[in-house]
């Protein structure tokens, strides 16, 4: 090796073990912090403690705001992945006019549906309704909100499944439904998973809709409970906060492992010969 | 009792296309029928709309004496075949064989009987654990035709199948479908663009372009007497000579020679069709200059540049090829010469 050589080589883990390190920490913090006897926001090597998860289980709201976290995301993903499932595969297999322009219309006016500019009257609303400080509502809000890309996702997996798969099992004798349940979802059942995963990732991190929702701090769910930890002076609740967090992580990193090893994310795709 | 009535079948698409067009057709009880023509002609939206995929925008469909025009099509009691088989791929062979079984809510210990005695017949024992996606061609096309036969209707619709395989197993495939149909008796329409794959499996043959049929008739016919100078292009593995002509007294005048039309014919400009296989060397008939020699196998084909700008080909045994610019005169067998209107290209 040159000289040069060697000195890119250097440049170059130097660059590497930089951005590592840039990524690295804050998962080292969430391993570490929760841990520790007087846990900062600095990385450092723990004085072992399980004291921090006894404070954060005798927390008033802490457990709780993590059921109402899954409630909520539960009813979201699930509204969510059926009707984007079924909206899917009617748009996919129905020929009516201005389907694309509807679908591009949808997919735009969501992100303002759920966005900021709506915030007001989606309050005032749900408010008339009598439907805030409910987990099931702010849920459902929520899936209005991620279902028009979920369509439109899920949209592009089912018009890759031949018709051809569909017609043979009619000519067999399938019934729509019969269709649907043996051909259509176990095919297009990597992309419904893929589905699945992104609609409850976006409902656990939502932090501005149940925050709107839910004006009653029992029934906040978690991601809005994480940014009101904080102690009598004001500052940043630190004895709970990484615990939290800790656990705040494990649904999504565990649903993800879940699906992937159960229905994969990847595709079948059709024969050719 | 299964056999197939079309009366006026139109089937026309959303979009204003007439794939098929006012189209009769009577395919008899365990027929082997094929369907023949080239590209776009539309073979397979026939196929379909027998199978109930496609309605029929007028006329009618009957299967075994009933009318289905407005059925749908698992009622029909038709299988089909499709061209890229259509194998469900999250299922196993088994399962994707057993479907149509499944559909009736057949209790699972009768869906796996059928499937093995199925695969078994087709030579597919070994395989009924494996995906689509793990098989060969051939083998795809074995779980297909499996499937369909589970079903065990008693008319069988196959859309083009052995395009897939390569030669080789092209023709053991051709071998093998023949005979089982033959030995279930099943009405079978069979979708091919292939037209020797059609000669060599049909009982009778539909030659079709742009929705309407040419000529129907039995594979002899259809090789030996072409309706039209479509179907005399279309069929046969090397191209029909088909050359403009005069009758004159009674005599055909083509590339300068004088040849006898088999029969009285009034003076018209003609077009003259000659097989190639039905023409041969005699003393008598249309000279020309030897081209090219091509080796067809048993056979060559060799082409001859004649007066008036014609080229006329012929093929002869192998071992016999005359030498590359030599003088041929070359007349057809007798009665292998077919007259037809030099406008309208029916066969006179
Ligand atoms: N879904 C459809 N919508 C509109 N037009 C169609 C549709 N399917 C086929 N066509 C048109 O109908 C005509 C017949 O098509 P068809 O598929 O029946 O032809 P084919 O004889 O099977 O051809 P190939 O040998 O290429 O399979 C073609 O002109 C085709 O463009
Ligand atoms: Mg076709």
């Amino acid at each position: 090796m040159t000289p040069r050589q060697v000195a890119r080589r250097l440049a170059y883990t130097a660059f590497m073990a930089v951005v590592l390190a840039f990524f690295a920490v804050p998962m080292l913090w969430l391993a570490s912090a929760p841990f520790d006897s007087d846990p900062g926001l600095g990385l450092r090597w723990p004085d072992w403690t399980l004291t921090n998860w006894q404070v954060t289980f005798e927390h008033p709201y802490a457990l709780s705001s993590l059921v109402n976290s899954v409630v909520l995301c539960v009813v979201a993903t699930a509204v969510t992945t059926v009707f984007a499932t079924l909206a899917a595969y009617t748009l996919s297999r129905v020929r009516i006019p201005g389907r694309d322009a509807l679908l591009y219309v949808l997919l735009l006016l969501s992100s303002v549906v759920t966005g900021t500019a709506a915030m007001v009257p989606i309050f005032v609303m749900m408010f008339q309704l009598g439907l805030t400080n409910s987990q099931y509502a702010t849920g459902l809000v929520i899936a209005g909100g991620l279902l028009p890309a979920a369509i439109f996702i899920l949209k592009d997996f089912v018009d890759s499944v031949p018709r051809s798969y569909e017609e043979s099992a009619r000519v067999f004798g399938a019934s729509p439904t019969q269709v649907l349940l043996h051909v259509v979802l176990p095919v297009a059942r990597p992309g419904i998973a893929t589905i699945l995963v992104w609609a409850f990732v976006q409902a656990w991190g939502n932090f501005l809709l149940p925050f709107l929702l839910m004006r009653d701090v029992s029934s906040q769910p978690a991601a809005v409970l994480l940014r009101t930890l904080r102690d009598e002076g004001g500052s940043a609740n630190l004895t709970v906060i990484p615990v939290f967090s800790l656990l705040y992580a494990i649904p999504v990193v565990a649903l993800y492992l879940f699906v992937s090893k159960r229905y994969g994310f990847r595709f079948h795709g059709g024969i050719k010969a | 009792m299964a056999g197939i009535e079309l009366a006026g079948v139109s089937t026309v698409y959303p979009n204003g296309v007439r794939a098929v067009d006012a189209l009769d057709l009577t395919v008899a009880d365990g027929e082997f029928f094929a369907l023949l023509g080239p590209s776009g002609c539309g073979k397979t939206t026939l196929l379909r709309t027998i199978a109930g995929l496609e309605q029929a925008s007028s006329g009618s469909v009957s299967i075994g004496g009933a009318d289905v025009t407005r059925l749908e099509p698992g009622v029909r009691k038709v299988a089909m075949v499709f061209q890229d088989y259509a194998l469900f791929p999250h299922m196993t062979v088994s399962e994707n064989i057993a479907y149509p079984l499944r559909v009736r809510r057949a209790p699972k210990p009768e869906r796996a009987e059928t499937a093995a005695r199925t695969a078994a017949g087709l030579g597919l024992a070994g395989l009924l654990e494996r995906r689509p996606a793990q098989l060969s061609g051939g083998q795809q096309q074995r779980v297909a035709l499996a499937r369909a036969m589970a079903m065990s209707a008693e008319v069988l619709l196959l859309d083009e199948p052995l395009s897939n395989l390569d030669a080789r197993l092209r023709l053991e495939a051709r071998t093998f479908l023949k005979r089982l149909q033959r030995d279930l008796g099943l009405t079978t329409v069979f979708v091919t663009h292939d037209q020797a794959e059609a000669l060599a499996m049909a009982d009778r043959i539909a030659v079709m372009s742009e929705g309407r049929i040419r000529q129907l008739g039995s594979p002899r016919d259809v090789f030996q007497r072409p309706a039209d100078t479509f179907v005399a292009n279309f069929i046969g593995s090397t191209p029909m000579n088909l050359l403009p002509a005069q009758v004159r007294n009674g005599r055909v005048e083509v590339a300068g020679a004088h040849l006898d039309p088999g029969g009285p014919h009034p003076d018209a400009p003609v077009t003259v069709g000659i097989r190639p296989e039905y023409l041969h060397e005699a003393p008598e008939g249309i000279t020309g200059t030897v081209s090219i020699v091509e080796n067809l196998g048993v056979t060559s084909l060799v082409t001859l540049e004649c007066p008036q700008d014609v080229t006329v080909g012929l093929t002869v045994p192998e071992h016999e090829e005359p030498p590359v610019g030599s003088v041929l005169t070359v007349a057809p067998r007798p009665g292998r010469l077919l007259l037809y209107d030099s406008d309208t290209g029916q066969l006179t």
